[in-house]
């Protein structure tokens, strides 16, 4: 795939279509792609790749890329055209600035799921088929790909490209995924429980605002979480008021916008499952208000920017799930 | 030692939008409809006006219990305000519901200007409910505890 993916992206740099190229360049270690912009054909067959591990959403770069001179390539997996339909939405990207090249995608590792299966000093790591041979400071191991598949693909909602101008690979299609189980799960507890569950995950945040920087939804110049004198500027909490004030409003302020992307809990590196969090909230809006999948379109009302005359009253939170 | 055992009076704070349901506590006061002092009325120019933020930190700064009022749906002064706000709060209920804050914690309520005597029975009922909770625990912040 990236053999193609580079001279396709050569061809329309030379034929002027696009002046720059949005991909992802080998970062310090083998398995941390990050995102970098190219523009000529030297750059990019030096530094361009794609592989298991290039994870991140491009679309977010897009809000800057796209007021420069100029119209920019980008690589987009199923997932992240969700996001740049919102971003469209929101009149955040101005989508006649881009040139977007679908990549069908079957799932992206996780490290983090290496390293549980106890594969520690990790120095590369290549695919072999199904497998991936990690070469490591204590010898070559082998995995199957389908065991470190990260949370967001185990449970993909989507693997059909929402908007592009073309495609490289296989478009895929809408799953029905299972992707509400946990939420589910963390319903039917007690609410003691449920406030046991979250203490312990949401105290581990450090204020770190990696989840907040990396979302595609959360792209607003000034941040409610920067204003010095809201009391709750990018301090590590001093209170454990402040991790649940911190994460209700990151996630309220995404609620009816955020596509699931998964990016908010990729980066986070305390590892708090922020996605249950944003998937309550879908969740919500889907049982209560119908349902409702973001970046879907770039024209339809958010739901939260919506209302029915015969909507439901809060006092509903009384009669779902356990008290 | 005897240990003197001191009576519960909750917090609440209540975000009463200015044409209705301020309008309404007013007219409850004229009234002379009793109602708990620890009710703090906060008043907005609409329920939509209530940001989730406004909630959160209403607990943080000893609020026990907080609650939301506004014109009844099809009233509101600015046509369709309480209808935002009612997703809104919705949400944001299920939310704190979610994190396992107890959920009878917060509430809205629709009080017309007209409606004293609603008012006065919808507070009462709120200090109830709450005073049956009893302390705010799990949104408090210690720093904002009085010694
Ligand atoms: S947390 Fe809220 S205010 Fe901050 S960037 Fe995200 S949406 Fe905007
Ligand atoms: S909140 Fe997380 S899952 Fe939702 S759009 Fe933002 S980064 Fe993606
Ligand atoms: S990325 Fe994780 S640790 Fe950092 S602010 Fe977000 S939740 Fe907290
Ligand atoms: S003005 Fe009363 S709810 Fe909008």
């Amino acid at each position: 795939m990236q053999e193609a993916m580079i001279k396709r992206a050569k061809e329309l740099l030379t034929d002027g279509t696009v002046n720059r190229v949005l991909g992802w360049q080998k970062g310090g270690v083998a398995y941390d792609a990050t995102p970098a912009v190219f523009d000529s054909a030297e750059a990019l067959e030096q530094g361009f790749v794609y592989d298991d591990f290039t994870a991140a959403n491009l679309s977010k770069y897009l809000v800057k890329e796209t007021k420069n001179e100029g119209k920019v390539l980008v690589f987009l997996k199923p997932c992240d055209t969700y996001s740049l339909n919102q971003l469209t939405k929101e009149h955040r990207v101005n989508r006649d600035n881009v040139y977007v090249i679908g990549v069908g995608c079957d799932g992206k590792a996780d490290v983090e799921k290496l390293r549980a299966q106890g594969m520690d000093g990790i120095l590369g790591i290549t695919a072999e088929g199904d497998n991936f041979v990690v070469e490591t400071l204590y010898g070559n191991k082998t995995v199957a790909k389908a065991d470190v598949l990260a949370e967001r693909c185990v449970v993909c909602k989507s693997r059909k490209l929402m908007t592009y101008d073309e495609i490289l690979g296989e478009d895929g299609e809408v799953i029905d995924s299972n992707r509400f189980d946990m939420v589910e799960q963390l319903e039917n507890m007690t609410s003691d429980q449920r406030y046991a569950f979250w203490q312990n995950e949401l105290s581990r945040c450090i204020r770190c605002n990696a989840c907040r920087n990396v979302c595609p939804a959360c792209t607003c110049e000034k941040c409610v979480f920067d204003n010095v004198n809201s009391g709750v500027a990018n301090t590590a909490a001093a209170d454990s008021f402040e991790e649940k004030l911190f994460h209700v409003i990151r996630a309220f302020h995404v609620a009816g916008r955020c596509t699931d992307c998964g990016e908010c809990s990729r980066v986070c590196p305390q590892g708090i499952p922020l996605h249950l969090l944003n998937r309550k909230f879908i969740k919500d809006i889907n049982e209560l208000y119908g349902e409702y999948q973001a970046g879907e379109d770039t024209d339809s009302r958010g739901p939260l920017t919506n209302f029915t005359y015969d909507d439901c009253e809060p006092s509903i939170v009384h009669e779902r799930g356990v008290e | 030692m005897q240990v003197e055992k001191k009576e519960f009076k909750p917090t609440i704070v209540a975000f009463c939008c200015n044409w209705c349901s301020y309008a309404g506590a007013d007219l409850s006061g004229t009234n002379r409809l009793n109602y708990p002092a620890n009710v703090k009325i906060i008043r907005v120019p609409c329920s939509c006006r209530v940001n989730p933020m406004f909630v959160l930190r209403a607990f943080q700064r000893g609020a026990d219990g907080v609650i939301i009022c506004g014109c009844h749906p099809g009233d509101c002064h600015y046509t369709t305000g309480n209808y935002y706000a009612r997703r809104r709060m919705t949400l944001l209920f299920s939310m704190l519901d979610f994190l396992g804050i107890e959920r009878d914690r917060t509430r809205l309520e629709w009080v017309s200007a007209a409606e004293g005597a609603k008012f006065a029975a919808t507070m009462n009922d709120f200090v109830e409910t709450v005073t049956k909770l009893g302390e705010n625990k799990r949104l408090e912040d210690l720093r904002c505890k009085k010694q």
